[in-house]
């Protein structure tokens, strides 16, 4: 039989309760993010550039322009983009697994040479020598990119341990997905950073399925923000449909960890419309499902509407359109009529010094 | 009935150790329990306890001295009542205390063999004697001091100073934002490492061995190894791993075995296995330095013993080149770590029998020096790999196939390998020391490409 805790002992649980879910409590009290009518034109922009740069994307891949894996971030788009909103792109760090192209473009990286990595040519951001999946770009302080599942999250780790080292004032935002939140190093990584108190930001995105297992299949906790408080790291749970929703709780979120709190962990609840990869025929959903999120719950179309319900004129809308499409087709040109690396890079960059 | 108190063995791999301090005096009764001395072992002090009841009968062994050998007698533990007994026919042999001239113990002593100075080392410098534990820890000290970026972290590299006592002193120097204790989770503190490295910061990530990196390889590999290569050149990942690697003593299968191979065979790695101490501190410092990652593979069973080390304000080794040890015209022994004891070891009995062989420790295992191995060759025309490791696909083999592609117009006999044999490690004492390799098999596979 349990013991009946003392009085003081009963408040304390119930404090330490109470710190778990205060982020919680503080998105649900302010749920929405007040954006003026610029910031949400910008957001809706982004998203709808992820969005076409995504489609194009997976056009390549059909014309055997892109090879190898290829994982689209179609129906995610308000989670990089909300998220990374938020960031101090100056200081703060941004790493993920390997459907990165989204966390790139909302990053502020050229949808060229992101493009051209994906064909393999020498102008990508990797050389070509990495792929859609191994792209990095130091200079946004976007550090992957990384291929094996759930390694980017003790990776982020060390590098929110290299903000506190060093002072900086950055922090590091995580990406892994509802599979990669099943990982032994996450816990890992969990347990150290909440030890050191690490500025680190780790975002599950649930998109309800690993590869072709879905969530309730795998995971004996579906609740993944709540994976935290075995480790003392308070959790959110956020509709990650809404762009606004996403950059609200990001707020919450970063205020806590820049206050030297240690980490929160955050679950992003999205979907994605396409397969897991290129070669998913992704039958182990029905149709009807895939239909009822793009009609329902795009996140796009939903920051759309809201534009318009603002009085925000639908020409300046179609302008966005229209300058993003050209953007990706100048990129799909770009990536498809830049050279293929010389054959002496076979060779470049193994060591970074000579020996 | 007297009871003998022997010195105990408090490691797997104590030789001997000092009687640092006896908390009883003769006349004293004793039970089962109470401390009787403090040991020092090179790696800890220890509490030694009484298992049997008592009255301390005759102290063999004075508090201070240094080199007692386990097992030698250091007191007599009378029956209650019981008169102190005679002195024992003969006290084993202690060394003097501390107050006479210290003695060198035996595997702390200097390698007898001769020894070809490292060219890399100016004539004249002055060297000092050293263990291959302190000359790791010095390199970190010294790395540690010229930039700020560097930090430790690993399982009990802080507050208990080191499992190995490798990294003792440096947490009272740098504090613990740079010497960090882990939780026992390899897989994500190499993570953090690496991260750390990419965020541009210089790691020292130490394992307690090798043995528990298989926990964390796909970082080594997976995330250090390839991403610079992956990512065009944009992103480094500066990190070294060490630690202890190889068969220590009596540890059984699961923590013995040399990995040596495992990760020479990756692009994108650099691994070094050094020997003595003038090579684990120069090496250490300019792995630290390095833009690359690096795995640096120690030996436990080599820690404790002492070297020439140079007495530089700042010794950095080159990378990627092997080292003449002992120059010969006969044959060649290649090796590394502490292959390298047991080659010279043999080269020494070979003298005696008119066989001069020249023993090269490749240092770094990759990048390989193949043209220290190929000028070698040139010159003595047989070869033999001695390596403390499993056969196939190893180190060996490698230089075997070098030998082969690039040396065979030099060969004037099949290259041999002297390995570990072929089995996980066993724990019998007799089962252990025939599946590692001593000096005699190298002489054997010496003789033989002799034709001797």
């Amino acid at each position: 039989m349990a013991k009946k805790p003392t009085a003081a002992k009963d408040a304390a649980v119930a404090d330490e309760g109470f710190a778990l879910r205060s982020l919680q409590e503080a998105h649900a009290a302010n749920k929405r993010y007040a954006a003026s009518d610029d910031e949400l034109l910008t957001f809706y922009e982004q998203m709808v550039l992820i969005r076409r740069f995504e489609e194009r994307a997976g056009q390549l891949y059909g014309l055997g322009l892109i090879g190898g894996f290829c994982h689209l971030y179609i129906g995610q788009e308000a989670v990089a983009v909300g998220l990374q909103s938020a960031l101090d792109g100056e200081k703060d760090s941004v790493i993920t697994g390997y459907r990165d192209h989204g966390h790139m473009l909302a990053y502020g990286i050229d949808p060229k040479v992101i493009m051209a990595e994906l064909t393999g040519r020498a102008a990508g951001i990797s050389k070509g020598k990495g792929g859609s999946m191994h792209m990095f770009s130091v200079d946004h302080k976007f550090y992957g990119g990384h291929g094996i599942v759930g390694a980017q999250v003790p990776l982020g780790a060390g590098l929110a341990f290299a903000h506190k080292y060093r002072g900086d004032g950055g922090v590091c935002m995580a990406y892994f997905g509802d599979g990669a939140a099943n990982q032994g190093q996450v816990y890992e990584a969990f347990n150290m950073a909440a030890l050191w108190k690490l500025p680190i930001v780790f975002v599950v995105e649930n998109n309800g399925y690993a590869m072709g297992t879905a969530v309730k299949r795998g995971s004996a906790e579906t609740e993944f923000y709540r994976r935290g408080t075995a480790f003392r790291i308070p959790g959110m749970d956020v509709n990650g449909m809404d762009v606004l929703e996403v950059r609200a709780a990001a707020e919450i979120a970063l205020d806590y960890v820049r206050a030297g709190n240690g980490p929160v962990l955050m679950e992003l609840n999205t979907y994605r419309y396409r397969g897991h990869s290129m070669s998913d025929p992704a039958k182990y959903r029905s149709r009807e499902e895939v239909q009822e999120m793009r009609d329902k719950h795009d996140p796009i179309e939903a920051a759309k509407a809201e534009l318009l319900a603002r009085g925000i004129a639908e020409d300046r809308i179609k302008d966005i359109d229209k300058r993003i499409r050209s953007i990706v087709a100048e990129s799909a040109d770009f990536a498809e009529n830049s050279p293929e690396p010389e054959m002496t890079e076979l060779y470049t960059d193994v060591l970074v010094e000579s020996y | 009935m007297a009871i003998e108190l022997k010195m105990p063995a408090l490691s797997p791999t104590m030789e001997e150790g000092t009687l640092a301090k006896w908390l009883v005096k003769e006349g004293d009764t004793v039970k089962s329990g109470d401390i009787l001395a403090e040991i020092e072992t090179d790696k800890a002090t220890m509490e030694f306890e009484a298992v049997d009841e008592g009255v301390i009968g005759q102290i063999l062994v004075p508090e201070g001295t240094e080199g007692v050998k386990v097992g030698a007698v250091i007191a007599v533990i009378g029956e209650e009542g019981e008169a102190a007994p005679a002195p024992a026919p003969s006290a084993p042999a202690a060394a003097a205390p501390a107050e006479a001239p210290a003695p060198v113990a035996a595997a702390e002593r200097p390698a007898p063999t001769p020894r070809k100075a490292d060219p890399a080392i100016p004539a004249g410098t002055n060297m000092k004697v050293s263990t291959v534990r302190e000359a790791l820890r010095d390199a970190m000290a010294e790395e540690m001091r010229r930039d700020s970026r560097v930090f430790v972290m690993g399982e009990e590299v802080a507050e208990y100073q080191g499992a190995y006592k490798v990294t003792q002193g440096l947490l009272d120097e740098f504090g613990p934002t740079r010497v960090i204790d882990t939780p026992i989770t390899e897989y994500g503190f190499a993570g953090i490492g690496a991260g750390a490295a990419m965020g541009g910061l210089r790691p020292v990530i130490e394992f307690m061995t090798f043995n528990f990196a298989m926990q964390a390889i796909d970082h080594i590999i997976n995330s250090a190894a390839k991403t610079n290569y992956m990512s065009g050149g944009q992103m480094r990942c500066p990190v070294v791993f060490r630690g202890p690697n190889g068969a220590a003593s009596r540890v059984g299968a699961q923590h013995s075995q040399n990995y040596g191979p495992w990760y020479a065979n990756v692009p994108g790695l650099v691994v070094i296995a050094p020997y003595d101490a003038a090579d684990a501190k120069g090496l250490l410092k300019a792995a630290i330095r390095c833009e690359d990652p690096v795995v640096f593979l120690e030996n436990e069973l080599v820690y404790g013993r002492s070297f020439e080390l140079p007495e530089l304000d700042d010794h950095v080794l080159p990378i990627g080149k092997a080292r003449i040890m002992r120059e010969g015209r006969d044959v060649t022994i290649v090796s590394y770590s502490i292959g390298v004891g047991l080659a010279l070891e043999a080269a020494e009995t070979l003298a005696a029998e008119g066989i001069e062989a020249e023993v090269l420790d490749l240092r770094t295992l990759r990048p390989l020096d193949r043209e220290a191995v190929l000028t070698s060759l040139a010159k003595t025309n047989r070869l033999v790999v001695a390596e403390e490791g499993w056969p196939q696909c190893s180190i060996s083999s490698e230089i075997m196939a070098i030998c082969m592609e690039e040396g065979f117009d030099h060969l004037d006999a099949p290259v041999l390998r002297v390995c570990d044999e072929d089995v996980p490690l066993p724990y019998a004492a007799n089962l252990e020391k025939a599946a590692i390799i001593d000096a005699p098999r190298i002489a054997a596979a010496v003789r033989k490409v002799c034709y001797r």
